[in-house]
């Protein structure tokens, strides 16, 4: 069939029409020549032709390859599975085993807490069980942490006391300082804005022991104020939220300028609702970050009585394991909600920080 | 408005980015950018007095107490005080730990994230879904979880009793030298979605073009990934690396909420150290240890912006 098909094709191009004709007197060596070159150009049309061949072929091939892309879809799926469970494990067990009975809870994990307060003579049994389902849904441990012992509550109540005016107020500072580090780039601003991200980027027991005489130096050791200043004045929110102005167009600023807007107006009314998104997140990571904080209060907390949820809940000894997982539980509800609500935000403020400088 | 025309004609043959810069300069002097200057500077204002109250104001004083022998007397001793820091066992074995750790956590935590980002690059089915199962551990505080830990770590606890049912010898976690393996879990658990969100964000902005050209040239996976992912990558890839070190160096919180106080000497991280300083208000060791921290750090965000500047370029521009 191919064959005959080349034939075909190469037939309507005879000698004469293609040896020029200027050419045709000259002797019959270079007519030989031009066969030559003739015939060099029929092997390249059954090249050209076997590229149909290819066609047929390439149509198993894209069976193959579709074959091949599901196997590593497939593949991809059931790692992303295996670290899907991996990660959900903790949160998932800490949830369902709130739900278990105090009694049921030192049945199962009798040996790893009752060691811990009694140097082992509680003997109860040698393995932890290791459980997802109670074996009887119970809400005592909720009913004895909400209206038994206040002491959980207070220590709930402390934690949003503290992280609460935090969150608000860092953004206000944050937003005036972002708005003026994105208005207007020089030399010592551009200083100024590096050493807030070095500062950003310190652990925290750097800046913890500057925060400490400061506090001294105030006479605000021992009260929420000496975690709520140095909270507040954290740049973190500032370095986020500057990255996002200053991709504000310019044109716009200078827009609203010719209709008259003063800096105010146009922090307030033009910054503000187009950042909206980047507050949000901003507000999401810094609410994280302090309703995880357990350095703070450690230190310049002596009170016991003042210590957040976080601090309190790895102090449980083995008589109160029986709440713990209720305790833990309510601690993490809060952010949980923020996640399930503004994942979106959080995302987009985690792909903002990509890339540090501003 | 004026200076600008007169530096402009002064300087005719100066080339034309330094007349740029003149002008650029001459606009800086102008009457409406100081105002600009100084009015946005008022709004920088509130932020700035408290970070130089509550950071930088006293951390100069650190500087200063680090030289004393003690606050009262005010001796200048010089870098004594760095000199019996660095010398003393607490502080090197931390140092070792925190830095055996780090090594330990972050190739992990960068390679372990990227291959979690490239499996949801590719479209599989529930991929929102399970980014939202990998960034949840970021959002649950670690207090909240440390009760999970115990119980599988702990030497009669679920992961030595797996390990049994294979027939090994159980592991007592928490107290030997592996219990360095239940923060590294611990830590990739609670980092890993943050950096996979990085990643995401960076394999997403990898033109697609120039992927379908690479598969027309028949290049395998392989090969995009090595010679195109990477080139697109790398600046995300330091980033992520440094931003995982220096997570790295907060490791503090998660070993408190598991071991409180007194960790098996493997844990003892350098923000223990400094907690016990804090216990005893040994202001000069304080002052010293805060210091060398924070030079380390200087140089590891230094190396940052460095590497920023050279390679961040490399693809975007």
């Amino acid at each position: 069939m191919e064959e005959n098909k080349n034939q075909v094709i190469v037939e309507p191009t005879p000698e004469e029409e293609i040896v020029p004709r200027a050419k045709r007197t000259v002797n019959q060596e270079q007519d030989n020549d031009l066969i030559a070159l003739l015939q060099q150009g029929q092997k390249k049309r059954k090249k050209i032709l076997s590229i149909e061949k290819i066609a047929k072929n390439d149509k198993k091939a894209a069976r193959i390859r579709k074959i091949d892309n599901f196997i590593k879809i497939f593949l991809a799926t059931v790692i992303a599975a295996f670290f899907a469970v991996l990660f959900l494990m903790p949160i998932v067990l800490t949830i369902s085993n709130s739900f278990m009975a105090s009694s049921e809870i030192s049945s199962n994990y009798g040996t790893v807490f009752a060691t811990n307060a009694n140097g082992g003579k509680v003997y109860i049994s040698e393995k932890v069980n290791l459980k997802f389902i109670p074996d009887m849904v119970s809400f005592s441990q909720y009913s004895t942490v909400l209206f038994k012992s206040p002491e959980y509550l207070m220590k709930f109540w402390n934690s949003v006391i503290l992280v609460g005016p935090i969150v608000l107020f860092q953004l206000i500072v944050a937003t005036l300082a972002s708005y003026g580090f994105a208005r207007y780039t020089g030399k010592v601003r551009g200083v100024i804005f590096f050493a807030y991200v070095i500062l950003m980027l310190m652990p925290y027991q750097v800046t913890l022991v500057p925060n400490y005489l400061v506090s001294n130096w105030l006479n605000i050791l021992d009260t929420y104020w000496a975690i709520w200043l140095p909270g507040i004045f954290s740049p973190f929110a500032v370095y986020l939220l500057t990255k996002f102005m200053k991709r504000i167009p310019n044109s716009m600023i200078e827009a609203a300028q010719i209709d008259g807007a003063g800096e105010w107006q146009i922090y307030r009314k033009i910054c503000m609702p187009l950042c909206k998104g980047a507050i949000c997140s901003a507000a999401i990571l810094v609410f994280i970050d302090y309703w995880n904080m357990v350095e703070q209060p450690l230190i310049l907390l002596a009170d016991g009585e003042k210590h957040p949820l976080s601090v309190f809940l790895s102090k449980i000894n083995s008589g109160e394991v029986g709440l713990a997982f209720a305790v833990a539980t309510i601690y993490m509800v809060p952010t949980l909600l923020v996640f399930l609500y503004g994942e979106e935000y959080l995302v987009d403020g985690i792909t903002y920080q990509g890339g540090v400088k501003g | 408005m004026d200076k600008k025309v007169k530096l402009t004609k002064a300087k005719t043959e100066s080339s034309s980015e330094e007349r740029a810069k003149k002008v650029k300069l001459a606009r800086r002097k102008s009457k409406r950018f100081r105002k600009l200057k100084f009015k946005s500077g008022l709004f920088i204002a509130p932020s700035f007095l408290g970070v130089m109250t509550f950071f930088i104001v006293p951390f100069g004083v650190i500087i200063y107490y680090s030289m004393l022998d003690n606050p009262i007397s005010a001796n200048y001793v010089g870098f004594a005080n760095f000199k019996s820091v660095a010398s003393n066992e607490a502080f090197l074995t931390a140092v070792k730990n925190t830095a055996i750790f780090s090594a330990i956590a972050v190739p992990l935590a960068v390679v372990l994230s990227l291959i979690l980002a490239m499996v949801l690059d590719l479209n599989i089915p529930g991929r929102t879904q399970f980014r939202t199962f990998f960034l949840s551990p970021m959002m649950v505080p670690v207090a909240s979880i440390v009760l999970i830990w115990q119980v599988l770590f702990h030497n009669n606890g679920a992961v030595n009793d797996m390990i049994m049912k294979f027939g090994l010898n159980r592991i007592d976690w928490m107290k030997s030298k592996y219990s360095i393996v239940v923060i590294v879990v611990l830590f990739l658990w609670k980092n890993l979605g943050y950096n996979m969100i990085l990643f995401m964000a960076a394999l997403a902005s990898i033109p697609k073009d120039i992927l379908e050209v690479a598969k027309l040239e028949s290049a395998n996976p392989l090969q995009t990934f090595f010679y195109i992912k990477t080139r697109y990558l790398s600046s995300t890839i330091l980033f992520v690396t440094i931003m995982s070190l220096i997570s790295s160096f907060k490791i503090f919180r998660e070993i408190y909420l598991l071991t409180t106080d007194y960790p098996y000497p493997t844990m003892y991280m350098l923000q223990h150290y400094m907690n016990n300083k804090f216990k005893k208000l040994d202001y000069q060791a304080l002052s010293a240890g805060a210091i060398m921290m924070s030079l380390v750090m200087v140089v590891i965000i230094g190396l940052l912006f460095f590497i920023e500047e050279r390679f961040g370029k490399d693809v975007e521009g």
